[in-house]
């Protein structure tokens, strides 16, 4: 079967169009709502999910992450749970391709067969690890390959043409460009550099790319779009379940919230 | 041929870390992308700097006109007596400018970002000694300082607070996790990432990825260096045993690493017991915990069985985390190094002690080590000569010890 992922950017690429990736934590607040969030993210028609596994210790994330991932653990997700939420999405939903974004020892101290063995079972397509640079990636190379998980890779602004040979080696799915030299949710993305360095990186490889960290509006959408084939949005729609945990709206509220939120950006 | 064959299966352990800054299987770099570029670059600096005598003679100039170096190697005659028949020495790292051991690697460490041209140093801290030193060494070289504290251990500090802030650094309390070091290290690679144009982490135990296990035990590892020459010129022998507190474990390697060739001296390293090992309150990563990936390394961690960072616990601040350096790990597998543990009552009387024996009040961190010596009394036997790294003094521990006993004083 192919994968996903693929045939999402070659589809969005004959209709000349721009993906818009959502995040969200698994099991933030609770697996219950993060259920209904997946489904509004959904019903909005969103073309690929993100769905980070929580850690303790989410050592690239800042602080919005830092507190979705912390609601979550508390609430008791972890890989399973999290493969468990992609299962019940699946059941309705078999196109949209899901990516699963976290931290090596979650998914080590689970087993990483049984992981990617799971990850092919319940429909994961791609995998994001956060903190297994190249050098490390011994670990999973064997797996990615065998159960067609991409594994999909970050490049950042301090990402120099030797290096961008050497991540390009074991990626495949599309390459997720960091615009800021940061963690998550923090300082706002110039342009102008990033432009500069997806032009680079297009000179080497052929691989979609999207642009994330820091990106909240459709203004910065709209002028990454310019140069990319995607932007990824991830605390701008955290900070919904932020605020409805800390009891400024209701469930429905929060829901329409990020619905309304996601509809503009796809205007 | 049988006498080959063993020469062939002893491990020559200053061969390690490999090329991939592996420990046997423990070690590597498990960072986020935005920094391995920078990492490869501290290697690579790393690497010239430590061949150039040029920088071997800049260090030995301020290990000894500002750190003090060398420190003493005592003979604690009354403890020795307490314990038995035996010979306690005391390298006396606690003697040095800012009264602990993490001064040697936090010299080393700003040199080198002195020589790549960083203008900012960031540095976690759990005790706040390493915070101090950093502070200490970046006043004297004018570099800005920031350092991240977890908020609980601002409280438990409040002396080296005081101090690093006299000293010009700039405070940040981590409230983020569980409020304490290994969040502060969190926090600290959080800036890292943000800023890497400009801003060297130090890091103050031979953890994270590579090459820092590597660069802070060779930064360390002057104290076994001098405690080798020392003991040899006295005793004219190698000693029978050596033993450290480790909660990193910077100190520990930094006293052993030197000796690990010379199997005859037996190595022991003593973890944080907290409450008890069979508690869930302790920082023993070794005794307790699985070999497990954060702060950049693949090495013991105190966690649960989904692969979180469980909390740590120990009365001593600097012991306080739950991971420990890759080295250790990886010596705990080849057996060179037995870990044992203690608890905060066992450290805390050893604390008392010593004070009263020697008239040297010792740190919490070396008060459990000390605490090992004092309960295995009859493991040793007649004449044995024993090497304890006293690598802090306890000055910054008053406050909290005298809670701990529930004495109350003014000052």
């Amino acid at each position: 079967m192919q994968n996903r992922i693929d045939k999402k950017f070659s589809e969005l690429k004959e209709v000349n169009k721009k993906a818009l990736v959502a995040f969200v934590t698994s099991g933030d607040p609770n697996q219950k709502i993060s259920k209904n969030i997946l489904n509004v993210i959904r019903d909005q028609k969103i073309d690929l999910i993100e769905i980070g596994f929580p850690f303790s210790d989410p050592m690239a994330d800042g602080p919005t992450i830092q507190k979705s991932s912390q609601r979550a653990i508390k609430a008791g997700a972890n890989v399973d749970s999290t493969l468990q939420l992609v299962k019940n999405f699946r059941k309705n939903e078999k196109n949209i391709p899901i990516v699963l974004m976290g931290y090596f020892n979650p998914i080590f101290q689970y087993g990483l067969k049984n992981f990617f063995l799971n990850c092919s079972s319940v429909g994961v397509d791609g995998l994001i690890i956060v903190d297994l640079p190249p050098e490390e990636d011994h670990y999973i190379n064997i797996y990615t390959k065998k159960y067609n998980v991409h594994n999909i890779r970050l490049l950042t602004p301090t990402t120099h043409k030797e290096r961008l040979k050497k991540i390009l080696q074991h990626t495949s799915g599309f390459l997720y460009y960091v615009s800021v030299m940061g963690i998550t949710g923090t300082k706002k993305p110039s342009i102008n550099e990033v432009r500069k360095s997806l032009t680079k990186i297009r000179k080497i490889s052929d691989l979609p790319i999207c642009v994330g960290f820091g990106i909240k509006n459709k203004n910065q959408i709209q002028s990454l779009n310019k140069f990319s084939d995607g932007c990824v949005v991830g605390s701008a729609i955290v900070s919904f379940i932020e605020e409805f945990d800390k009891g400024k709206y209701s469930e429905n509220q929060m829901l329409k919230n990020i619905s309304d939120f996601l509809a503009n950006l796809k205007k | 041929m049988s006498k080959i064959m063993k020469k062939t299966n002893k491990i020559n352990y200053y061969k390690f870390p490999d090329k991939h800054g592996r420990f046997g299987k423990f070690g590597g770099r498990f960072v986020a992308e935005t920094l391995m570029p920078l990492l490869l670059d501290v290697e690579k600096k790393y690497k010239e700097v430590r061949r150039s005598k040029k920088f071997k003679r800049e260090l030995s100039y301020y290990f000894k006109n500002y750190i003090g170096r060398p420190s003493p190697l005592y003979f604690a005659k009354r403890i020795s007596k307490e314990i038995g028949d035996v010979k306690v020495y005391f390298k006396r790292d606690e003697l040095n400018h800012t009264g602990a051991h993490k001064i040697n690697n936090c010299v080393g460490q700003v040199l080198l970002a002195k020589k790549m041209g960083k203008k900012r140093i960031v540095a976690e801290t759990g005790a706040g000694q390493h915070g101090l030193a950093t502070a200490t060494v970046c006043a004297l070289f004018n570099l800005k300082c920031v350092v991240y504290m977890g908020a609980l251990d601002i409280k438990r500090q409040a002396p080296n607070v005081f101090k690093m802030k006299l000293l010009g650094a700039e405070i940040i309390p981590v409230k983020s996790g569980t409020s304490t070091l290994k969040d502060a290290m969190n926090e600290a690679l959080r800036d890292w990432v943000s800023n890497v144009k400009d801003t060297f982490y130090v890091i103050g135990t031979v953890a994270g990825p590579h090459p820092y296990p590597m660069m802070v035990r060779d930064f360390q590892s002057i104290i076994g260096i001098e405690a080798k020459k020392q003991i040899l010129k006295v005793e004219k022998r190698l000693p029978d045993y050596l033993v450290a507190c480790i909660g990193g474990g910077s100190n520990a390697l930094g006293l052993f690493y030197p000796f690990l060739n010379n199997e005859d001296v037996n190595i022991i390293g003593i973890e944080a017991g907290g409450k008890g090992i069979n508690s869930k309150m302790h920082a023993a990563s070794l005794s307790r915990g699985k070999p497990g990936f954060l702060h950049g390394n693949y090495t013991y961690l105190l966690q649960n069985e989904e692969g979180q960072i469980t909390d740590a616990h120990s009365i001593s601040a600097g012991l306080d985390y739950p991971g420990i350096g890759p080295e250790h790990s990886w010596l705990k597998e080849t057996g060179r190094v037995n870990y044992f543990s203690a608890t905060d009552k066992e450290a805390l009387n050893a604390f008392k002690i010593c004070s009263k024996l020697e008239g040297i009040i010792p740190a919490l961190e070396p008060s459990h080590a000390l605490s090992y010596l004092l309960k295995n009394s009859k493991k040793f036997k007649k004449n044995q000569i024993i090497i304890m790294n006293m690598c802090g003094r306890g000055d910054k521990d008053i406050f909290s010890i005298s809670d701990s006993l529930g004495i109350k004083f003014r000052i």
